[in-house]
């Protein structure tokens, strides 16, 4: 451990703020990144359900 | 099975999306937890640096960042090259769904960089080798973003997207060369991010751990964007809607 | 361009009529060449009235500015130049000539080098005057304008022939070969810098020189393929 304190671990040696706030924007943006490709895949396969019942509901009648 | 039964298997997407599916799942798990135990191990376990305090921990993500996107765009390009040639519709898939990811890790290695300039050079730009050929690399990925969204036609924006990525790679190492080489001839920081004599195992494997852990993230978001393009122009298909 | 089967002609004869063709066309519409050309000297004049009229400060920046013009010119020059052929379907006729058509290319695209190139290379006394360059210092500008001109206006053409009928083309090639001119740019101004303090600048055109074989070599067969990509629309 490199830290003796939880309060000198948030504070990294004075340097918290840029450590701290380069780890969170990665991590918003990789967030972003999986957010986008699941909501995608939501809609892609809401669209697909959408047309095989379209076609179901051709070939009955 | 001989070798271009096997390339032209893993070029059907009804093959790549059983297998996507499959692999998806422990490609997150990897990625979550070799990120969880790297960023830990390097935020509070490893020493700090004599030099850099403990800015230095932004290492952490920012080398796996930088080297994801150029690794990204090499990828990219031998993709939609492969797909250009051979008129393989999967692999210009997963050469389009490299750009956006590629142009985000070099904006995150970019951020990242800015921000650890601060403490370290006490500007936020400094107009360093590394950090300028990663805003030119963000540059040409823009540029393939956008040729891509400029052109309706999907085959022919994979064959454009091709020539300019062709063009891009061959350039890249000569804008690399450039831009290092200007470095020197305008000399002005004479601190450098990343430069230490020899970093010690604990401060460098955790570094090992995060890298892995971005690798396997962008292995599962690639895997993700490229079956979303699977669902997006296979939509038609029976095999698709026997699936879902 | 009609070439017919029948009588179609040896390749040398091709090349000398697309030569011509392209040669006449371009002067006919001068301003498709001349407008880049008063750009490149709006654009030099902006900086003494932009930054200072200052002789020191205007010597160390004048690489710079002159080279960024001659790149944005260029680029303005050949930004169109196959939009024309595109529209009126002679593109086509050029595809499918007998004749390899990235050798016709060489013809055409020579015509814009000259007609972009040359004008700079006349005219740079001018500006080099303009912004206080010495005897020793001009020289190296032309040298690398004759160097790398080519190659950036090569470049050029490949971001117009990839944006060809494209309804967004204008700021898109700017996007797309910007970018790749950077190694030109930071090379040719070094050369400059070079010269002005006294050093060696055999080594950067040699650089300059290495490009430009590398560029003639691959770019204009790329240039070629984006056309046919482009034109099977």
């Amino acid at each position: 451990m490199a830290f003796s304190s939880w309060t000198d671990f948030v504070s990294m040696g004075g340097h918290g703020v840029y450590v701290w706030s380069a780890y969170g924007v990665t991590f918003l943006l990789l967030l972003a990144c999986v957010w986008v490709g699941q909501r995608r895949a939501k809609k892609l396969i809401q669209r697909i359900k959408k047309i095989a019942e379209r076609k179901t509901y051709a070939s009955r009648s | 099975m001989n070798f271009s039964a096997y390339f032209h298997r893993w070029g059907s997407p009804k093959y790549f999306h059983t297998y996507a599916t499959r692999l998806s799942p422990w490609l997150a798990g990897f990625s979550v937890v070799l990120l969880g135990v790297g960023m830990i191990w390097g935020l509070a376990f490893s020493p700090s640096d004599y030099q850099q305090g403990d800015s230095f921990r932004i290492i952490y993500i920012h080398v796996p960042a930088a080297s994801l996107g150029m690794s990204i765009y090499v990828l990219m390009a031998v993709a939609s090259v492969i797909a250009w040639v051979w008129k393989i519709k999967l692999s210009d898939m997963v050469a389009q769904s490299c750009a956006p990811l590629g142009a985000v890790f070099t904006v995150i290695a970019l951020i990242t960089g800015a921000i650890w300039g601060k403490p370290t050079w006490g500007t936020w730009w400094e107009w360093d080798a590394r950090l300028t050929s990663m805003l030119i690399l963000l540059f040409l990925y823009l540029g393939i973003i956008a040729l891509r969204s400029a052109i309706e036609q999907r085959e022919v924006a994979a064959k454009a997207a091709g020539v300019l990525a062709l063009v891009g790679l061959v350039n890249l190492p000569i804008i690399k060369y450039s831009v290092d080489w200007w470095k020197t001839l305008h000399q002005s920081s004479t601190f450098k991010l990343l430069e230490k004599p020899a970093m010690p195992p604990e401060m460098w494997l955790p570094l090992l751990v995060t890298m892995a852990g971005f690798y396997c993230l962008f292995a599962w978001l690639l895997l993700r964007y490229t079956t979303n393009e699977i669902l997006e122009r296979e939509a038609k298909s029976q095999w698709l809607q026997d699936r879902y | 361009m009609s070439l017919k089967a029948a009588d179609s002609p040896v390749l040398s004869r091709a090349l000398w009529a697309i030569f011509c063709r392209e040669w006449l066309m371009q002067w006919r519409q001068p301003m498709e060449w001349l407008n880049p050309l008063c750009f490149f000297i709006m654009m030099i004049a902006l900086f003494p009235l932009g930054v200072s009229p200052e002789k020191n400060l205007l010597q160390l920046i004048a690489p710079g500015v002159i080279w960024a013009g001659i790149l944005l010119s260029t680029l303005l020059a050949v930004e169109n130049c196959f939009k024309q052929e595109y529209e009126d379907g002679s593109l086509d006729q050029l595809l499918i000539t007998p004749h390899p058509f990235f050798l016709l290319l060489y013809a055409k695209l020579l015509v814009h080098i000259l007609l972009i190139g040359l004008p700079v290379i006349l005219l740079t006394p001018v500006w080099g005057s303009m912004l206080f360059l010495d005897t020793a210092q001009l020289k190296v500008l032309l040298i690398t304008i004759l160097l790398g001109l080519p190659t950036i206006s090569l470049m050029s053409a490949l971001g117009a022939a990839l944006t060809v009928g494209l309804r967004r083309g204008g700021v898109l090639i700017a996007l797309l070969v910007l970018p790749l001119n950077i190694p030109i740019l930071i090379f040719a101004t070094a050369a400059m810098q070079a010269a002005a303090q006294g050093m060696s600048v055999q080594g950067y055109f040699a650089i300059l020189g290495a490009l430009l074989v590398l560029a003639v070599t691959f770019l204009p067969a790329l240039i070629a393929a984006a056309l046919r990509i482009m034109v099977s629309r």
